[in-house]
């Protein structure tokens, strides 16, 4: 009977299904030979503007991220902030929180420090004397404070009236911005430049140390720390089961007794304490000043290295390796064949494209009707 | 002192056009179910192809401007950028089912680099001493405004002073106002938003529709590139000056609870709020203050989202689907 | 075609051979009397989802002018089979022929196309849309509402609907909802109809009024599927019977020739006889105490009204209703997870103590000392968490336990490995995501979870909804071994046979009213389904 069935012309070529027994091991599988396709499209692309060939390209990326031993600390101390970021952002993303404010949130940390800084320092009355630790201790704790409650506002709005998120923690971003751009006029050095320069140049005060006396190596230990404090922190603790709970179903947490709303401001005031750290580190230690692009639009790569990573902390070292690499590399390759340093978000861009659309290939499958040349397994 | 008004309200259209423009086309957007976070990288893209456009027309014209090529050019240019942004977008959503934040982000990412690579590349091929592009030839097309606005007063002044393109964008808000409400497409479109699996069970292409709806959504929002670079900006480009504008369109959105004409009246409003910060007087000695004007556009949007948010009206919220792939056989 | 019919009548999987009762049905045409013409064929149709065979090779006719009442157990695959008519799912393999020609529906619109319109279970309605633009979705020319209702109140006219074209559907009924569903297949002008559990939902008048429309349908020469579990809707309504197990045809008959018993025996494939225990309650005491509750849901809907009864331990008390009359708000005041506009429900303890629990969270009730367990309906949204594995959901109840920040993994791992063995849990181990388990294994997981902390008041909403009858029983003796271990158990149930056959006494919901309180051992189930449709079981005359 099964030899009459016609293969009519309007039979559909191929139709998709679901699939749940993709392995871990072939996920990741799938997701490399998704970079790699990536890395020649952008390889293609960079030789067609800059007429060199591809080769030659890479080893300019290769180098610009690690070339040199300082390179290679900067391309880690950049790391280590976008790392720092996206934990922060994870937390508030297991609980299913769009938190895109980890800009805004940074910005107000980064503030705080240096208003620590600037306001104990040069600018007290003569005689009076503040020290150095103290004005540490000071930026690390207001630091931590202020980007809490940036992140709490846009939670208690979630909390109590279910306002969207991700608009409210947008426009977050932007009034941190102009607080900033407010204060840096008001201290700004020397008057009408705009700009606030080195803080404390000749007293260092409110510098962050600097551990074996390596400039870099302290954003480095901090990102070392919250990454395992993390993974431990979402892993083993009843608050991390208590985000999941909630990031799976509201409805499931209240029926065992959870407090929604409590554990919504909770977390988002860690997401924001974390940020506020990154901010922190930006002023104290690797800057030295604050400006109102000082958080370079982490907050919004944060995003997108936390979901890549799946939300995983150690694979998040990988995921944020990756861009951080490709931004350095594509600075290198900017100024090497005298391009604009834009160039780097464009091969961020073609990079994410590959990675979020390869997503598809391990989560369904594409069954083609009835043709046997084809039973392959489609893998582009 | 008093704001002048005559002075104010076309500086205030002038900066409501491109949010108009923006919001317009993600409200077509998301009423298809499509969140499009890259709004802010779409319209940069189709600013920077007009440029483009616009940049190698003057440059191969040598001076000889004829009218219609100075304006279809860009036009197109821009119009196709923005297509392919939007193409991009449904490719990873509605065909791969990709997560629509990330997308979004990421198409952000890439649009705004895009336009400020190419901003930057195209001084370094005119040689230019300046730090950014002036097409002042074919901009002066763009901003040409009806001929009679001169003679005509404050009326001549504040509702006949603009480029064609700002009342492009207000004609496209009421077409698309009509179109959804009034329409048989429009209604198909609503409930592919809403509810997917009933709009396919009525066999809908649910597909299509997405697809259709998000690129013509992009190619709207690129018109506001388009107008800001080519009418705002006199066809000067610089570097990041588009700004935010890109997130405020989408703010904008949720300002007007997904109605085109009601766009109108609150892009002009958020186009005055954002300038507002000159009118505030500080004196010489407290410029900063105006920093923290410029905040303004940004604690009323929060206040209305928290409004809409508490008032929680049937009619009012977002499309039910939003942000949501569809899987025709999930189960 | 007509001549592989026959053969194609005995499906090679299903053996019909052991049911004594079973008799061939000659078809129409043979016999020459009423001449039956096939408006669908399907033949060899198979679907599977992942590893899961909803359909195996079915083979299926539909004829004009009759309505067919599709028989099979939850899970057998009834829904599926339509939604391949229906263009919602593609078969795998097999095929359709509408009208005796071959044709391939690979969307719905292709069903449309050919005349095949479906009102499924779950309605596909726009809520913020009114009936005239639901009922127009998806139609080709110029919008035109006001010609729309007119055809819409034509045919509300002919058939006896009653639609308002301009009422937005959040505003309307479940019954309301449904009847825009029937219209809006009818408005495309189908021909071959198919219902999906249309009276899960319904109350018997209005089951009767649906009855009667699609009665004069079939007058009308359409071909009408109904797809339930309802014995006696399949006997007074159909004129023939289809039946699927496990996904696999079992064979048809004329419903004037069979009975409840022998369609039963063909849906489960062994004879069963509902038999479940029912033990005397020993030494009941009152355990809860509801007085005078009133609940208001958000859009300020009255869902209980006044509502008064003792639970006492030792006791099940079957609470009976039509879906949606107050049950689900019943049980979460109690669980702590409704607030009440007024009344009170007290805990009453072994020494005589009354404790109030409304307006405290499940949280506070379990730190007064009050074990209470809830079995919810909504088993993955809400009981469970489908993407966590077998030891995070026993965790659910159990992760405040010791004092520390860090959660202890042993303990739920344990009493899952425990559930495991204990109910018979067919899992691939501990580590499974329980939403890749099926309906049986879940609610197995959920009670067993829900049971291990000893409770003294065990709350069950529809426990066996979408089990398949080994479950069911298991479940069944679960709640019984409670009950004799002296737990109050309050058991929401669909079933009425099920209900009158477990329960010691049965609250009547009706509209959020308590229609009464009656023996389960004397109860006559005529009567309870009066008292489900009007409080106190009176005619309308009062």
């Amino acid at each position: 009977m099964a030899d009459n069935v016609k293969n009519t012309a309007k039979d559909p070529l191929f139709h998709i299904s679901k699939r749940d027994d993709y392995s871990t091991k072939r996920s990741w599988g799938v997701r490399a030979i998704a970079i790699v396709a990536a890395l020649i499209v952008c390889a293609i692309l960079t030789t067609c503007l800059t007429g060199d060939n591809p080769i030659k390209v890479y080893a300019t990326i290769v180098s610009g991220a690690f070339g040199s031993a300082r390179k290679t600390w900067v391309t880690f101390q950049n790391l280590s902030i976008l790392l720092i970021i996206s934990l922060a952002l994870t937390p508030a993303f297991k609980m299913r929180f769009w938190n895109i404010g980890g800009e805004g949130q940074v910005l107000i940390g980064g503030l705080a420090a240096a208003a620590c800084m600037i306001c104990l320092g040069d600018r007290l009355p003569a005689g009076l004397y503040v020290p150095n630790g103290v004005v540490v201790l000071l930026m690390v704790i207001s630091s931590i404070v202020a980007g809490a409650v940036w992140a709490l506002i846009p939670a208690i709005l979630k909390a109590v009236w279910n306002t969207n998120e991700t608009l409210s923690t947008l426009m977050m971003n932007y009034i941190a911005t102009q607080l900033v751009a407010y204060y840096i006029i008001k201290w700004e050095v020397p008057k009408g430049s705009g700009k606030i320069g080195i803080i404390n140049q000749n007293s260092n005060l409110g510098w962050l140390v600097q551990l074996f006396g390596n400039k870099y190596l302290l954003s480095i230990v901090v990102a070392a720390i919250l990454t395992f404090a993390m993974v431990i922190y979402l892993n083993y603790s009843k608050h991390g089961y208590e985000i999941a709970v909630v990031g799976e179903s509201e409805r499931t947490a209240r029926y065992v007794g959870m407090k929604v709303k409590k554990v919504i401001i909770r977390t988002m005031l860690l997401s924001g304490a974390m940020c506020g750290i990154a901010g922190l580190l930006l002023v104290g230690s690797i800057n030295h000043t604050l400006t109102t692009t000082i958080a370079g639009g982490q907050g919004f790569t944060a995003v997108m290295v936390s979901w890549l990573a799946k939300f995983n902390p150690i694979t998040m070292i990988f995921t944020s390796l990756l861009i951080v690499f490709l931004e350095r590399g594509a600075g290198e390759i900017s100024t090497t064949f005298g391009l604009n340093q834009s160039f780097a978000d464009i091969l961020t861009g073609i990079i994410l494209f590959f990675i979020i659309g390869c997503e598809f290939f391990i989560h369904y499958k594409i069954n083609f009707r009835k043709s046997a040349k084809e039973e392959k397994e489609n893998d582009d | 002192m008093m704001i002048d008004l005559v002075a104010f309200i076309p500086r205030a259209v002038a900066q409501g056009i491109p949010l108009l423009y923006g919001s317009t086309g993600e409200i077509i957007t998301q009423k298809s179910g499509n969140l499009n976070l890259g709004i802010p990288g779409v319209m940069y893209v189709g600013a920077i192809s007009g440029v483009i456009g616009s940049f190698f027309y003057e440059n191969s014209a040598k001076g000889d401007i004829n009218g219609f090529l100075a304006i279809a050019i860009p036009l197109l240019c821009s119009l196709l950028g923005s297509l392919l942004m939007g193409l991009l977008y449904c490719f990873l959503t509605v065909t791969l089912r990709a997560n629509q934040n990330v997308t979004g982000l990421a198409m952000t990412t890439f649009g705004v680099g895009f336009g400020n690579f190419f901003g930057g590349s195209l001084i370094k091929i005119a040689n230019a001493d300046v730090p950014s592009i002036a097409l002042s030839k074919t901009s002066a097309y763009f901003s040409k405004s009806l001929p009679f606005a001169d003679s005509c007063g404050w009326f001549g002044k504040i509702f006949l002073s603009y480029g064609f393109l700002a009342y492009a964008a207000i004609i496209i808000a009421i077409v698309a106002a009509i179109f959804l409400n009034r329409t048989r497409r429009g209604l198909h479109l609503r409930a592919v938003g809403e509810s997917p699996e009933t709009a396919d069970a009525a066999g809908i292409n649910v597909t299509r529709y997405k697809y259709v709806a998000t690129c013509v959504g992009c190619m709207i929002a690129g018109l506001g590139g388009l107008y800001y670079v080519m009418d705002y900006a006199s066809g000067v480009w610089s570097n990041d000056a588009f700004g935010d504008r890109g997130w405020l369109a989408i703010a904008l959105v949720i300002f007007t609870i997904w109605k085109p004409d009601l766009g109108i009246f609150a892009s002009i409003l958020f186009g005055g709020l954002y300038i507002i910060y000159l009118y505030i007087p500080t004196g010489m000695d407290h410029m900063e203050y105006k920093e923290l004007y410029k905040m303004i556009p940004y604690i009323v949007t929060m206040i209305v989202l928290v409004i809409t948010s508490m008032r929680n009206k049937r009619e009012n919220q977002p499309p039910a689907s939003l942000g949501l792939p569809y899987f025709r056989e999930e189960r | 075609m007509n001549s592989s019919h026959k053969s194609v009548k005995i499906n090679g999987k299903c053996r019909f051979w052991h049911f004594p009762l079973f008799r061939f049905i000659s078809h129409m045409e043979d016999t020459g009397l009423d001449k039956k013409v096939a408006a669908v064929t399907m033949r060899g149709v198979s679907k599977s989802f992942g590893s899961v065979i909803a359909n195996d090779k079915v083979d299926l006719d539909i004829y004009k002018g009759e309505i067919l009442a599709l028989l099979g157990e939850n899970g057998s695959g009834k829904t599926t089979l339509m939604n391949m008519l229906s263009g919602i799912y593609f078969p795998d393999e097999g095929q359709i022929f509408i009208n005796g020609e071959e044709v391939v529906i690979a969307s719905p619109k292709d069903a449309f196309s050919h005349g095949i319109g479906m009102v499924h279970q779950h309605f596909k309605l726009v809520d913020v849309l009114d009936a005239t633009e639901n009922i127009i979705l998806g139609l080709p020319g110029k919008l035109n509402k006001k010609e729309a209702a007119a055809k819409i109140r034509e045919i509300c006219d002919k058939y006896g609907f009653d639609v308002d074209p301009d009422q937005k559907i959040y505003n309307m009924s479940v019954s309301q909802k449904q009847t825009v569903e029937i219209v809006k297949v009818l408005y495309r002008g189908a021909d071959i109809l198919i219902l999906d559990e249309p009276t899960a939902v319904l109350t018997p008048q209005e089951t009767e009024k649906l009855f009667v429309v699609l009665r004069k349908m079939r007058e009308d020469g359409k071909a009408i599927v109904i797809i339930t579990h309802k014995m006696h809707e399949v006997e007074s309504l159909s004129d023939r019977v289809a039946v699927l197990r496990r996904g696999a045809y079992v064979g048809d008959m004329m419903t004037k020739d069979t009975n409840a018993q022998e369609m039963t025996d063909m849906m489960v494939g062994h004879s069963v006889t509902l038999n479940i225990e029912r033990p005397d309650p020993v030494d009941p005491h009152k355990r809860i105490a509801v007085r005078g509750l009133t609940v208001r849901s958000l859009d300020g809907i009255l869902k209980l009204d006044d509502v008064s009864f003792d639970a006492y331990s030792g006791e099940i008390l079957g609470i009976a209703g039509i879906s949606g009359c107050g049950q689900k708000e019943l049980l979460e005041a109690i669980a702590g997870l409704q607030q009440a506009e007024a009344g009170s429900i007290s805990y009453v303890s072994d020494d005589g103590r009354k404790e109030e629990l409304l307006g405290k969270d499940p949280l506070k009730i379990q730190e007064m000392g009050v074990t209470l367990s809830f079995v919810p309906e909504d088993r993955l949204g809400m009981g469970l968490v489908g993407n966590m594995d077998l030891t995070d959901n026993m965790m659910l109840r159990s992760f405040r336990k010791g004092s520390g920040l860090f959660t202890d993994r042993k303990a739920p791992h344990d009493l899952a490995e425990q559930v495991i063995s204990e109910l018979e849990v067919v899992t691939p181990g501990v580590d499974t995501p329980v939403r890749k388990l099926s309906g049986g294994n879940v609610q197995k997981i959920l009670v067993g979870r829900e049971i291990a902390s000893a409770p003294k008041v065990l709350l069950t909403a529809y426990a066996v909804r979408g089990l398949d009858i080994n479950s069911s029983y298991t479940i069944y003796d679960l709640i019984n071994r409670q009950k004799k271990a002296g737990v109050a158990v309050i058991f929401v149930g669909e079933d009425l046979d099920v209900l009158l056959e477990i329960s010691d006494r049965i609250l009547v919901l009706c509209g959020g009213k308590v229609s009464g309180i009656i023996d389960g051992r004397t109860a006559d189930k005529n009567q309870v389904g009066l008292m489900m449709t009007q409080v106190g079981g009176e005619d309308n005359g009062r």
